[in-house]
């Protein structure tokens, strides 16, 4: 019994070790990070900038990052932050004043990295939205869909790209990138 | 075989590149560039095919995807065989195995046009009126029979072994159609900094300069100048040229699906996919689209050896194959006279030209007369003959009179031109009539698109050139893009295209043939209008004029013609049909591209999933989740499975793996108000740290889902919905908040896979768990039934739920996803230790059935209210508002006798009633019986002893003990109205 009760459990990530490559594309698992799905009004901004460390931008696609942390507007009221770094998010949040809602999403969502020539080509196999450069600048972000799957996607440079989906889409969506993948290498 | 129509020095092929390829097990030499039509047309072939009905030899007509009758099969092997591949489009390459189609057992000798002598029996209408009766014959006899007659090709029964590509692409401007108009519009609007697209179903831009030889433009041939455009375009950044690329959808907002051809044209594909779907948004479409050449309609129009003038010039001009060594020409348009020029200069003879009209314009007569060719004006073909091959000709004034006969081996023929108003069409467009022209124009766009040249009714290439710049340049402007250098395009010469006929030219001796493709005859169209048929809709469906593959590119001009005639109306008044996609045929690969096996659909696995997997689970799909139905153990059947796992949980305990049940954070100030409002139960009560099972309603009254709700803190309730719900769930709610209480500060976040599930249910349940928990006593006392707590489970942060959905103690542990497994794990391994078992979706169903707990959607069923289940206890009586409160007030839904929710007990204990199996009350009464409810769940109950079933009944509550029957095919089953629970009625166990 004491020794079940030092029983700590294991963090298991099956799609970690996914990778695709080609001359134009590299698909491959981005690591873990936390994550928080941010809903507020115009007021709470502000403070919850403060409390962040980063400010939540409030414009279509626009992003903001500082340091590891970044802040996606992703609709209206509705913001999605990530720390590559798996600060606790919640915590930081707790602090702000103001009415909002945040949620912790870290394990909900899993991640992507599309890098190369390729990238958004292979991205463009399945996801309608403008992916040019010149109306998905560097640092843009938005939700969209890959195929039948909702993704968020955030341009990290002008040849990577940050794929964000449900947990239990991550076969299907791994699954459509490397096939994209694959087109992007020969046309 | 030697390639005897070839003419040296003519045409666009190299001569050194050869090729061999298949026609019915003969081998063939080509040359690289050909299509199956050029190269078969060079050897001397012209019956490519049979048709469709009559079984009638068949010959290319045309050059283009329009062919309705070199209807081929293409087969490398067996699984990558293609029916119906136009021979016009296919390209040689090296090996290619092709086949004629529709003949037995062979194309020269077909039994099966014996069809043709039956040709009065096969008239318009001839199914419809002929397989009528008697009724029961259609499915057993009729529908069969011509199954099996009809279609050309054969379909593969193996799957594609090839792959397909998709892409979405964006773009300032999308111009469809490379021929000398569109390549102008996109030079125009490439130059000015637009980002455009251009795409051609040919394998090389040009259009009409492929076959047109007068054609000079800035100092070049039409085809040069064509070829230095392109080469341009592809050379700019800005420009993406998709050659074997056909716009076959026009949909709204500009967005337009191109299918490209990869791989048919080569001999190995390698690793390329056979097709590419685009789908492309554009912010403006210029549709350059061209026109297609039609027939003329005159007995014998159909035999192999006719051809469309332009399909004639583009055999000689482009491929250096002439159509015949003694021709004729029967046309009602200048443009067909340029057939008969070339032919006769690359030394085919020509023995006579025939045009409908009476007036030939004054330079085509005298080139003619240079040419030593006979024109016969005010003229008709009255009939072509021949068996496999055209042989002559009979010719007579339009007026009648005399026929006189003309020995030929290939007629060129043009009724004129059609412009390619399809893609426009399917924009919405609405298109006008043009009495002067006798066609169809477009009309104003309905989108942000613009027809150009030959499809906007511009005959003239100078003028459709100038129509395509402009285009081009409006085009670059309103994407922000001004400036740039004016592409550089002098027409300097060009061909008349003036002149048509529609409908057929005067009476017709044999078949005449309008829509050659589902072999429909001008006698075919007057008779449906003599049937009745005034609308060209009806028309077309009685005769199925224009409803073959190529979906009336030749026909429906003359198909409308002589309806109009036979009814001695405007042609504008008997309507048009409308242009439907796709524009020729596409795969069903293009369009499903990567969606298929795997990528499908979405496979949805809780991250426990894989122990189930390792561990031999049976799986059932619940909406795209994968659920472990049952753990199986040493050749256990479902049944064995499902009873072991029933008793286990009852005795011991079991791990039940609950991932996928829908889960949704409602956080904010009013997330109290906004869970009054969803749900029937009075939530903005509930405790932090209590559970509550709550109901959800439609504004209608009836249950729509339910789950258990948690309440983390003031502001934060953690919300579970059924599996399948979860997403409609949350829609619903979204819905409500947005559009009736936007007042409300509250906000909805799915956390479904945030959170991993394991479920412990069982009387050692506790012990089990407790080691594992650190922060909460666990104890009754301290932790109660529809308790939870925010804690740590094997050392990873939890919300922890003291539920059951079993009737035995219970806890549901909310971990990360990612530490799922491994608290499963670690718990299955505790849970061992005490002869616990883990049990899949079955035995959950069959134990909360054991105690009357309802699954939406299957003993509910969109008709039933929470008091119809027996559930008016969740239902707060103090609350002024919630969704479905006025509906559940409603007359009818209060009324006596609604059906309830009961259990039913059969007097045969081992008799399991079917799901689904309607209740009577008399089983002696007469059929139809008066059926008063049905079995909504029915299990063989292990803990039980015997079956138990759930109802819904008729005023089930006031039955209790009542017998009913379940009349089945072989017996009536009677049952015993019960209560709906039927283990620990008094429910003891779950405060265990």
């Amino acid at each position: 019994m004491a020794d079940a009760a030092m029983t700590k459990a294991e963090r298991r990530e099956p799609m970690a070790a996914a990778i695709f490559a080609n001359e134009a594309v590299t698909v491959r698992a981005a690591a873990p990070a936390s994550r928080l799905s941010l809903r507020a009004g115009s007021e709470a901004i502000a403070p919850l900038s403060s409390a962040l460390g980063v400010d939540l931008p409030v414009r279509p696609k626009q992003t903001s990052t500082t340091g590891s942390r970044t802040a996606m507007w992703i609709g209206p009221d509705e913001w999605l932050v990530i720390d590559a770094g798996e600060a606790d998010l919640m915590a930081a949040a707790r602090g702000a004043e103001g009415i909002f809602s945040a949620v912790d999403i870290s394990h909900r969502n899993v991640a992507f990295l599309v890098s190369g020539t390729g990238a958004a080509t292979t991205l463009a196999s399945a996801c309608p939205h403008d992916l040019r450069l010149t109306s998905f600048p560097v640092g843009a972000a938005a939700r969209t869909l890959l195929a039948k799957a909702e993704v968020v996607l955030w341009r990290q440079s002008e040849t990577e790209w940050h794929v964000e989906c449900w947990r239990s889409f991550a076969p299907y969506v791994f699954g459509l990138l490397r096939e994209g993948a694959k087109d992007a290498a020969l046309a | 075989m030697s390639q005897s129509f070839r003419i040296p020095g003519k045409g666009r092929l190299s001569p050194s590149r050869g090729l061999r390829f298949f026609f019915d097990g003969k081998a063939f030499d080509a040359l690289e560039g050909d299509t199956v039509a050029s190269a078969l047309l060079a050897n001397g072939v012209h019956l490519a095919g049979r048709s469709y009905k009559y079984h009638r030899p068949r010959g290319i007509l045309t050059a283009g995807s329009e062919e309705p009758n070199a209807l081929i099969g293409v087969s490398n092997t067996a699984a990558t065989h293609v029916p119906n591949v136009r021979a016009t489009v296919q390209e040689v390459h090296d090996g290619l195995v092709t086949r004629s189609q529709n003949r037995w057992p062979s194309l020269a000798f077909d039994l099966g046009a014996v069809n043709s002598l039956g040709a009065p029996f096969f008239s318009a209408g001839f199914y419809y009126k002929t397989f009528m009766w008697p009724k029961a014959a259609w499915k057993a006899l009729y529908e069969p029979v011509i199954r099996q007659a009809a279609g050309l090709g054969v379909s593969p029964k193996e799957p594609d072994p090839d792959h397909y590509a998709s892409r979405y692409e964006h773009c300032d401007v999308l111009v469809v159609g490379g021929g000398a108009v569109g390549l102008a519009a996109a030079l125009a609007a490439a130059n000015a900094g637009a980002s455009v697209i251009l795409c051609d179903e040919q394998a090389q831009c040009g259009g009409a300069m492929r076959h047109e030889s007068g054609a000079r433009i800035s100092g070049r041939s039409g085809w040069d100048w064509a070829q230095d455009a392109v080469a341009q375009l592809k050379a700019m950044d800005n420009v993406r040229v998709l050659t074997r690329t056909t716009a076959f959808g026009y949909h709204t907002q500009n967005f337009v699906a191109l299918a490209e051809r990869v791989t048919d044209h080569l001999a190995d594909g390698k690793d390329l996919p056979r097709e590419r779907l685009w789908q492309v948004r554009a912010k403006r479409v210029i549709l350059a689209t061209g026109a297609i050449e039609r027939q003329l309609v005159f007995g014998g129009n159909d035999l192999p050896g006719v051809m469309f003038a332009n399909a004639a010039r583009t055999y000689l001009n482009h491929y250096g194959v002439a159509a015949g060594r003694k021709v004729a020409v029967f046309t009602a348009c200048d443009s067909a006279y340029g057939a008969a020029f070339d032919l006769a200069r690359a030394g085919s003879a020509v023995a006579v030209i025939v045009d409908w009209r009476h007036d030939v314009p004054e330079d085509l007569s005298r080139q003619a007369q240079e040419l030593g060719i006979k024109i016969l004006a005010g003229h008709r073909v009255v009939q072509a003959k021949g068996r496999l091959r055209i042989a002559s000709i009979s010719v007579a004034h339009r007026d009648g009179g005399q026929e006189r006969s003309f020995p030929v081996d290939s007629l060129i023929i043009s009724g004129g031109w059609t412009p390619s108003v399809h893609l426009y069409s399917q924009s919405r467009g609405k298109v006008a009539w043009d009495a002067d022209t006798q066609r169809f124009l477009p009309g104003d766009p309905v989108q942000d698109c613009v027809t150009v040249g030959a499809c906007d009714g511009t005959d003239d290439l100078a003028r459709g050139v100038a129509q395509g710049i402009e285009a081009g340049k409006a085009a670059a402007t309103a994407a922000g893009h001004a400036g740039g250098d004016q592409p550089d395009v002098a027409v300097e010469a060009c061909e008349s295209y003036a002149g048509g006929l529609a409908g057929d030219a005067g009476q017709i001796k044999g078949k005449a043939f309008v829509d050659y493709q589902n072999d429909v005859t001008a006698k075919d169209i007057r008779q449906a209008v003599r049937e009745g048929m005034h609308s060209i809709e009806h028309v077309k469906r009685f005769t199925t004029n224009g409803m073959a593959s190529d979906q009336g590119k030749l026909s429906n001009m003359h198909g409308l013609a002589i309806a109009a005639d036979s009814l001695g109306w405007p042609i504008p008044d008997v309507g048009l049909t409308t242009f439907r996609q796709p524009y020729t045929p596409v795969t069903f690969g293009t369009i499903v591209n990567h969606g298929r096996g795997d990528l499908f659909d979405v496979t949805r696995r809780t991250t426990i999933d894989g122990w189930a997997q390792d561990n031999g689970a049976v799986f059932e799909d619940v909406g795209n989740w994968k659920r472990a139905r049952f753990f199986p153990q040493g050749g256990e059947d479902m049944h064995a499975a499902v009873n072991r796992e029933c008793r286990t949980v009852r005795e011991a305990a079991g791990l039940f793996d609950a991932s996928t049940l829908g889960k949704i954070e409602v956080v904010g100030p009013d997330a109290g108000a906004f869970m009054d409002l969803m749900y029937t139960n009075p939530m903005s009560k509930l405790g932090v740290g209590k559970l509550r099972y709550g109901i959800m309603c439609r504004e209608d009254g009836f249950v729509y889902d339910d789950g258990v709700v948690g309440r983390v803190a003031e502001d934060r309730f953690h919300v579970t919905t059924t599996t399948g719900g979860a997403p409609r769930v949350l829609h619903h709610m979204e819905d409500y908040l947005q559009t009736e209480f936007p007042h409300l500060k509250v906000w909805l976040t799915s956390v479904t896979e945030q959170w991993a599930v394991v479920a412990v249910q069982g009387p050692k349940a506790r012990e089990i768990v407790a080691p594992f928990v650190s922060g909460v006593d666990l104890s009754t006392e301290a932790f109660p039934h529809m308790s939870m707590a925010e804690c740590e489970v094997c050392g990873v942060p939890a919300r922890l739920f003291r539920v059951s959905f079993t009737g035995e103690t219970g806890f549901e542990i909310n971990v990360p996803a990612a530490y799922g497994r491994s608290v499963w794990e670690i718990l299955q391994a505790r849970g061992a230790e005490f002869g616990a078992c883990t049990y899949g979706t079955e035995t959950m169903h069959v134990l909360r059935a054991e105690k009357g707990y309802i699954i939406v959607g299957q003993d509910t069923d969109g008709t039933v209210t929470p008091f119809d289940a027996g559930y008016g206890w969740a239902v707060a009586k103090k609350k002024k508002d919630f969704v479905g409160i006025r509906g559940l007030k409603r007359p009818d839904l209060v009324a006596d006798g609604r059906k309830q929710l009961v259990g039913l007990t059969t007097s045969d204990p081992a008799m399991v009633l079917e799901e689904g199996a309607q209740i009577v009350a008399d089983p002696n009464q007469p059929v139809p019986m008066t059926m008063i409810g049905h079995v909504t769940s029915s299990y063989w109950s292990e803990n039980c002893g015997r079956s138990i079933a759930l109802a819904l009944v008729a005023g089930g509550r006031d039955r209790m003990g009542q017998t009913l029957h379940v009349p089945m095919p072989d017996r009536t089953i009677a049952v015993t109205v019960t209560e709906p629970v039927f283990f620990d009625p008094k429910g003891e166990r779950l405060h265990g």
